[in-house]
């Protein structure tokens, strides 16, 4: 019972967070943007932060995350410092065009005037919103259905701005798009940014984006992001979450692919208290492909939960995923990959895969596959492994001389190495190949934390 | 160098090395035969270092030193090989990182500085010609997809590679061909020093026809049940073992 009256004062209070900013909210987005607004509160009053009762969030509870106090900021603040500062790439070979959030909003940072000229448009949702209604309404809140989780809910009651990025028909972007996105603050804070990637028919991008937390207070962002991928595009996207342990992060994207599309997707997720990834594919054209890749390393009292959906909706489309984690120490995870191959969607193949290894006994991960099809000329299969490093190869290696820890340090990233192989920019596979390696050696601590190893 | 003193080792409780006593001196070459499940692997194992088995009984000195409670990387780094059986595939780790790792780990342990990449290849390259392996192995994973006589040939590679005091090679000549045996045969033979010496584990005496053994040993249900002269193998190719069963406790 008392559980119950403390989950009804905690989706109460944060309804009355809206409430008693609503005018706040309502003067800073455009009509179509509010609609949506007010849909999704009354839909948040519904439904409410999910419990461990939702079959998608059993294994852990976020009612903690959530019940911790936050400032929450309505508008952008301004910054005594150059934006650009913040951030110094050190991969010199890696040429990106850098977009950057801070804590939800989008900041300025030099101009893409090549990438204007093309059509292509990037930067701040709730300007794009503003200046290309037309797009954007087409888009926005389409494919992030506030019906299946009250997160996606709340983030569309609340989002204010994020990135938005459109890459028009036939447009090739030669440089990867890094999104670098910074919580950052003197105060404990809760950031929902809402991101909104839209690519044209034929076009191609590639899409890299760094989580960064720079400031040792506690963080909670619930973010969520949706992607158009037209008629034979191809995107590929990697994160790579690299936050303190006291920040959360929730991130749901939802990816909606239309014909030929071809659509790979890369989360690292290096360093974080607690990371929930959502990640929703809908092929809704034929001759889809879609590739999900995901690698976590967690230790302490860490927590990583990747949820994947996959909806095959119409015939002859690709899916495959893979996920690995490591867990060390306490540290706990979850998979649950969900395949749906509908009545239509003949000629599907889809594969999933999931494999980990505890280094402890205390070490946790609970990995459930869940397929469900209604095709019947399909192929479908799904693997699962839980397990230690292997000993034999252990001794192999230490009998050539290797200490135990360098041994431990060799096998582990050689698991990791299948996945960060699937990141198709070199700078970029190098980097994060080195990045696991620290992190593996435990070099990686909270102040160098920033992947990018910002200053 | 090395003197093992009945030594006797058991795994689930169930006795495998029942008293083990010998003695191997620098510019020695021993080789050990016996049948199947004799236990020859296992005294390997244990004297490399592999902790599935229990120590029950004896004790095993390697230059001075006592050996069973070193960590197998010490003892790799103390100048002791194994050539595997069974060469484990580690997929995900390439030929040339473990080896550059194996080297600079037990450089370190020397006190010396880590090889430079160009002395490093420079190095792969005189070794690789001395077992006659194909260059593009070094890029893949170890031992991974290798063929098996890949794999043996990559045991004496990484011998070759870590100029070992004390080489103990466990029926490296199994599954090679008469050509690949010789190669190996001979790599064995030109790292052959005055100072190191090696214990060669076979059941043919094919291969000590090139690797010609100054002892030869049968290990028979855990215990060394006879020790002579090269001529024991000969002996051995034409009688078999049921002649030493009925010597059993002989020696
Ligand atoms: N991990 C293990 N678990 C159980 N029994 C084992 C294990 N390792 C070895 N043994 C047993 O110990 C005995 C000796 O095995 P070992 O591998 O040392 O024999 P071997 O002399 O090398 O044989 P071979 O000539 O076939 O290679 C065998 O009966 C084997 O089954
Ligand atoms: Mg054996």
């Amino acid at each position: 019972m008392y559980i119950e009256t403390e989950k009804i004062s905690l989706n109460e209070s944060l309804v009355d967070l809206f409430n008693s900013n609503r005018s706040l909210l309502l003067r800073a987005s455009t009509d179509h943007v509010n609609a949506l607004r007010m849909q999704a509160i009354d839909q948040f009053k519904k439904i409410g932060i999910p419990t461990k009762k939702d079959e998608n969030y059993k294994y852990y509870d976020l009612d903690p995350v959530f019940s911790r106090k936050y400032d929450v900021h309505f508008s952008r603040k301004k910054i005594d410092f150059n934006i650009s500062d913040l951030f110094k790439c050190d991969i010199p070979e890696l040429d990106t065009d850098l977009l950057i959030l801070l804590n939800g909003w989008y900041y300025e940072n030099g101009n893409h005037d090549d990438l204007m000229k093309q059509g292509v448009v990037m930067g701040s949702l709730a300007l794009a919103a503003v200046e290309y209604p037309q797009l954007f309404e087409q888009h926005y809140g389409r494919y992030a259905d506030i019906k299946s989780d009250g997160l996606v809910a709340f983030n569309t009651a609340f989002a204010l701005d994020g990135i938005f990025i459109y890459v028009p028909d036939n447009v090739m972007l030669e440089r990867p798009v890094q999104i670098i996105n910074i919580v950052m603050d003197k105060v404990d804070s809760m950031v929902q940014h809402r991101n909104l990637i839209v690519l044209g028919k034929n076009s191609k991008a590639s899409i890299v984006i760094c989580d960064h937390s720079l400031s040792a207070n506690q963080f909670l962002t619930n973010s969520v992001t949706e992607i158009v991928a037209s008629e034979n595009s191809s995107l590929d996207y990697t994160r790579v979450q690299n936050e303190h342990n006291g920040a959360a992060q929730i991130s749901s994207t939802f990816i909606h692919q239309l014909a030929d599309s071809r659509v790979s997707t890369n989360t690292i997720s290096l360093h974080g208290g607690f990371i929930r990834n959502n990640l929703n594919v809908m092929l809704a054209g034929k001759g889809c492909e879609n590739n999900m890749y995901g690698l976590s390393l967690s230790d302490k009292f860490q927590h990583v939960d990747n949820s994947t959906l996959i909806d095959h909706a119409m015939p002859n489309c690709t899916s495959n995923q893979k996920f690995k984690g490591v867990m060390d120490d306490m540290a706990s995870g979850v998979f649950y990959g969900k395949i749906f191959v509908r009545k239509d969607a003949q000629h599907t193949h889809a594969y999933q895969g999931n494999n980990n290894i505890l280094l402890t006994d205390d070490a946790k991960i609970n990995t459930r596959p869940h397929l469900e099809i209604y095709a019947d000329d399909v192929k479908c299969s799904h693997g699962a492994t839980v397990g230690q490093l292997d000993e034999n190869a252990m001794f192999y290696l230490q009998s050539r001389g290797i200490g135990s820890k360098e041994a431990r340090l060799m096998l582990m990233t050689a698991f990791a190495h299948e996945i960060i192989d699937q990141i198709k920019v070199d700078p970029l596979k190098d980097r994060i190949y080195d990045l696991v390696n620290k992190r593996l050696r435990g070099e990686l601590s909270r102040c160098n934390s920033c992947a990018m190893n910002c200053n | 160098m090395l003197k093992i003193r009945n030594l006797s080792a058991s795994i689930d409780g169930k006795m495998i090395l029942k008293g083990i006593n010998l003695d191997v001196n620098a510019g020695e070459v021993h080789a050990i035969m016996g049948p199947n499940g004799s236990g020859k692997s296992t005294l390997a194992a244990v004297l490399t270092g592999r902790n599935l088995y229990e120590i029950t009984e004896g004790q095993v000195t390697y230059l001075g030193k006592d050996l069973l409670t070193m960590a197998p990387e010490d003892r790799a780094r103390a100048g002791i090989f194994l050539g595997f059986q069974y060469p484990i595939e580690i997929p995900g780790v390439s030929m040339a990182n473990f080896m550059r790792t194996a080297v600079n780990e037990i450089r370190k342990f020397k006190g010396q500085q880590p090889m430079n990449a160009s002395d490093f290849m420079k190095l792969i390259r005189e070794k690789i010609a001395l077992v006659e392996i194909d260059t593009k192995l070094i890029n893949r994973s170890v031992n991974e997809g290798f063929s098996g006589g890949e794999k043996k040939k990559n045991e004496i590679f990484q011998m070759a590679m870590l100029e070992p005091m004390l080489s103990i090679l466990d029926e490296t000549d199994s599954g090679l061909d008469i050509d690949a045996l010789k190669i190996v045969a001979n790599g064995v033979n030109m790292l052959k020093r005055p100072d190191n010496a090696s214990i060669v584990i076979t059941h043919y005496q094919r291969l000590l026809d090139y690797i010609v053994p100054d002892f030869v040993h049968i290990l028979y249900d855990g215990r060394i049940v006879k020790s002579a002269g090269k001529e024991l193998a000969v002996e051995l190719e034409a009688k078999g073992y049921d002649w030493i069963k009925n010597h059993d406790g002989d020696e």
